[in-house]
């Protein structure tokens, strides 16, 4: 039970792996490449681990397991998103099908702060307010 | 692979083996092609996660969990990595 068990989790997270491994060779540019990447590569090993873990059977194996599981599922997404803002910033080309791209002209490409919105607008603080809260204040 | 036999579990290492190398002669064929180099980033962040999945199959055909040891080891070891590259791209380039 537990064997069989164990196979079939195994046989679908290497489906959903081998899956992420095609999208990345069949999608037309970076960003549609990533999402298919990070996400089934993530849920194959998540998968995978789980398999083994239940063919153990045991706590340590678990643990450990679930060890690899939680890093994979918090380390993933972080990745995914620096290497996407960096490529967004570098001017990595959108598909030429793309509908829209919501952070047109939102951003500045040279300080790489958020624009547009008016929620996240940065001002430097002029040299006087500098002076008088700085660690050289009076 | 150690089994007394050729059992239910020993064909599924097998044939999870033979789609994880498949996928990542995949991923290889993206990091030789890619346009950008973002995109190569992305095949190795693949290729790293697949190589976890080979190594958590070997562990079970094996009947050795200390092998999974190594894919905590390579997770975090390919998340430093691809923060590295991240930072690099980012401050790297003017524009």
């Amino acid at each position: 039970m537990n064997q069989t068990l164990s196979a079939a989790l195994m046989i679908v997270g290497a489906t959903f792996m081998l899956l992420a491994a095609v999208g990345i060779v069949r999608m037309p540019d970076l960003f549609t490449r990533m999402q298919t990447t990070t996400k089934a590569a993530t849920l194959g090993i998540g998968c995978m681990l789980t398999s083994a873990a239940i063919y153990f059977g045991t706590l340590q194996v678990a643990a450990r397991a679930l060890a690899v599981i939680v890093l994979v599922f918090l380390t993933a997404p972080v990745a995914a998103h620096m290497i996407a803002r960096a490529a967004y910033f570098i001017g990595v080309p959108l598909w030429k099908g793309t509908i829209r791209d919501d952070l047109q002209g939102q951003y500045d490409l040279r300080t790489r702060v958020l624009e547009g919105t008016g929620a996240l607008k940065f001002s430097p603080p002029s040299t006087e307010e500098r002076d008088k809260s700085g660690p050289n204040a009076k | 692979m150690t089994f007394e036999g050729l059992g239910l579990l020993s064909w599924t290492v097998i044939l999870v083996t033979t789609m994880l190398s498949v996928g990542a002669v995949l991923a290889f064929t993206r990091l030789v092609r890619g346009p950008s180099l973002p995109d190569r980033v992305v095949a190795l962040d693949l290729i790293a996660t697949l190589l976890m999945g080979i190594i958590a199959a070997y562990s079970v055909a094996a009947g050795q969990p200390v092998f999974l040891d190594v894919a905590i080891v390579l997770a975090l070891i390919a998340f430093l990595g691809t923060v590295a590259f991240a930072r690099y791209l980012e401050k790297g380039t003017l524009r």
